[in-house]
């Protein structure tokens, strides 16, 4: 019912992911001292961004799914459930 | 906490905003906002049955005792947890989910009867409600203390007095919105997305601190085997860092609590019973057991790392100070201090007490850059508010279904009982409100509370382990048990004493008889006292009451009801192999930090 998760937790870490690496990419680098010189916000928005990708793509592949089930079957169920 | 840290912040919270107006218009029974029309998927179920549980207390308690008593914190997870997760999959679903109850207090009046639902409903919806009040405070508090708010307030010429105020009233109106829209439903999905929030905040803490400190061998080497050992040590109070021998930790924490809390508490089974069919309300605790078997990585071992860096006075140069001046703490944690003298606090032996809740805050600030800095804090914010939503919408079903529609309006309309239980989201957030400020002004009522609810809660799985795999148990002891054990942990608890401690609110109230090692130590054992009380009493009972007719048992008794039957599906997710995996799992983690 409703909607699929993976659908807002893709778009919230596509633009997670996004807003890191860029913001490491353009940063100061003497911010990432601390970090250990690792620039975690370029590395680890990398990371997000795939996450988010794929979690995107397969609510996309869900729905297409779903779809393709429904018109196959002449579904007795109403929505609602 | 910058431009880029706000903008992170404000994305999350218009998500889960967006979350709630998006699942606005699919809320149409009573049944679509308590049990999320139970079309839950088991790995969404499964990693919301974990998070509901991940709330403020958990994460930033977790770091605390990690730096307080090592890695031995995991046994909350591994042998406080695990267990109970896989028996409540494996052996108790088939009865909640099966029975259709709508509630766990509802299967209480299934199995039982009227008098043993209501005292289970009323309680819990009390101690929801003081639960998410806590919650709230300890989102307000944190913020006060991390001084998020600070520079806005200042620009806008508002005195920082404000800020607990305002922190309260930003949290408690954001849950509000998304549960109102969106009952369970939301506060599964924000879990969800508070879940994964979690992982990607936190294992770049866990992953730059390890490297930081030389790996788990440095932590070794560091801390010494006191801190990083679980279980070596335990054969005497006295030899570990918890003050707790294994029997008390293995039946205290590893039976009574654990299985008292994972397999009654609603606000959990909540999840579970949202879940789509039987398998997957099964599979909910075995999927949420294997990230809550790895949660120690992330919670606990940044507080170890806390504790083992160099002690320094630690100021990033972009963030507003937290600690000060004042004298150094140990690691990166601070010494306490009291609010009104300024001077740090002392123990009962004069050595200065450590301020081990800020170890996962400071350990933010220590690692994180701008940007990974406003990941981590809005982790750590979305974890306090959906653990406020998750007693919210545990709080608005059992109002709703065991109180109002039992004992208020019976038999009214679907409709009418879904708009009772949006109204209960709005008055059960105004009475947390008021509860989190009567946590800021009387802390000892609030510890008076909670000494309760832990004796309420105690016995209670006797009550359903005793219900749900023997089936001369009757009603009348079910009661009668859930009351003597109560009782047992008060009287228990007022004869004994921790080492150290000052008769009163710790105990030993009546007389003191017995002196335990530690807190922890009488916790346990107050537990154990509890429910072995109930467990007895409730036997007696049932054997000389009149023995309960057997054909309204069916689905609500182990022997009395046909087992589950498996829906194909790969071997690797049934249950069972869940079960075997998450169990293998846990024990070669155990073996690896003995």
């Amino acid at each position: 019912m409703g909607i699929d998760i993976r659908l807002p937790l893709g778009g919230l870490f596509l633009l997670l992911g996004a807003i890191l690496l860029v913001y490491g990419a353009v940063s100061d680098p003497s911010l990432y001292q601390q970090s250990l010189g690792i620039n975690v916000n370029l590395y680890w928005g990398v990371v997000l961004l795939a996450f988010g990708a794929l979690m995107f793509v397969l609510s996309r592949r869900g729905a297409h799914a779903a779809v393709r089930a429904e018109s196959t079957t002449p579904s007795p169920r109403s929505s609602g459930h | 906490m910058t431009g880029i840290d706000w903008l992170i912040l404000g994305l999350y919270f218009a998500f889960v905003l967006g979350i709630g107006v998006a699942l606005k218009g699919s809320m149409k029974t009573s049944t679509d906002f308590f049990l999320a029309g139970r079309a839950i998927p088991a790995w969404v179920a499964g990693l919301a049955f974990m998070s509901a549980n991940l709330g403020a207390q958990e994460v930033i308690g977790m770091g605390a005792s990690g730096a307080k008593y090592g890695i031995a914190t995991s046994h909350f997870y591994w042998i406080g947890a695990i267990p109970a997760m896989v028996f409540v999959g494996i052996f108790m679903m088939p009865f909640y989910y099966g029975s259709r109850a709508r509630s766990v207090p509802e299967y209480l009046r299934l199995r039982f009867d009227e008098k043993t639902r209501g005292l289970n409903a009323i309680s819990f919806a009390i101690m929801t409600i003081f639960s998410s009040g806590i919650s709230m405070y300890a989102i307000a508090k944190l913020i006060q203390t991390l001084h998020v708010f600070d520079g806005v307030f200042l620009r806008l010429g508002i005195n920082s007095s404000w800020i607990f105020d305002f922190s309260i009233l930003i949290s408690a109106l954001v849950v509000l919105v998304y549960t109102f829209l969106g009952g369970l439903s939301s506060a599964i999905y924000n879990e969800v997305l508070q879940f994964f929030l979690i992982v990607a905040g936190f294992l770049p803490l866990t992953y730059l601190g390890l490297k930081n400190v030389g790996g788990w061998s440095g932590l070794k080497a560091t801390l010494g085997p006191s801190y990083t050992h679980s279980w070596a040590g335990l054969s005497h109070p006295n030899t570990n860092r918890l003050g707790v021998e294994w029997f008390g930790l293995v039946m205290g924490l590893g039976f009574v609590l654990s299985f008292g809390y994972w397999c009654t508490d609603f606000l959990v089974i909540q999840r579970a019973m949202a879940a789509k069919s039987m398998s997957a309300a099964r599979r909910t605790p075995l999927i949420g057991a294997f990230p809550k078997m790895l949660f120690p990585f992330l919670v606990i071992l940044p507080g170890l790392i806390a504790i083992a860096l160099p002690t320094q006075p630690a100021v990033p140069p972009h963030a507003r100070v937290v600690v000060s001046a004042e004298p150094p703490g140990k690691g990166i944690i601070p010494m306490k201090v009291d609010a009104s003298s300024g001077k740090p606090m002392l123990d009962k032996d004069g050595k200065p007490q450590l301020d081990y809740d800020l170890a996962v805050p400071n350990m933010l600030l220590h690692y994180f850059p701008p940007g990974m800095l406003g990941l981590g804090l809005t982790a750590l914010l979305a974890s306090f508010m959906s653990g406020m939503a998750g007693n919210v919408t545990a709080f608005n079903t059992v109002w709703t279904y065991d109180i109002y529609q039992s004992y208020i309006r019976p038999g009214a309309t679907d409709e009418h009982y879904l708009w009772m239980g949006r109204m209960a989201t709005v008055f059960g957030i105004a009475f947390s409100i008021a509860a989190a400020y009567m946590a800021n002004r009387f802390n000892n009522i609030m510890d008076m509370l909670q000494l309760v609810f832990a004796f309420v809660n105690a016995p209670l799985f006797a009550t359903f382990l005793l219900g749900m795999f023997w089936k001369r148990t009757t009603g009348h002891a079910a009661f009668t048990g859930l009351l003597a054990g109560t009782a047992a942990a008060a009287i228990h608890h007022g004869l004994t004493l921790p080492a150290g401690a000052v008769a009163g609110i710790k105990g030993g109230w009546l007389a003191i008889t017995h002196i335990y090692p530690s807190e922890m130590a009488q916790n346990f054992w107050t537990a154990i006292y509890a429910w072995t009380t109930c467990f007895v009493v409730t036997i007696i009972v049932s054997l000389v009451t009149r023995a309960p007719d057997e054909s309204k048992l069916v689905g609500l008794v182990y022997s009395l009801t046909p087992k589950p039957e498996e829906e194909p599906m790969a071997w690797y997710a049934r249950p069972a192999s869940l079960a075997i995996m998450v169990i293998a799992g846990t024990v070669v983690l155990n073996i690896i930090f003995w």
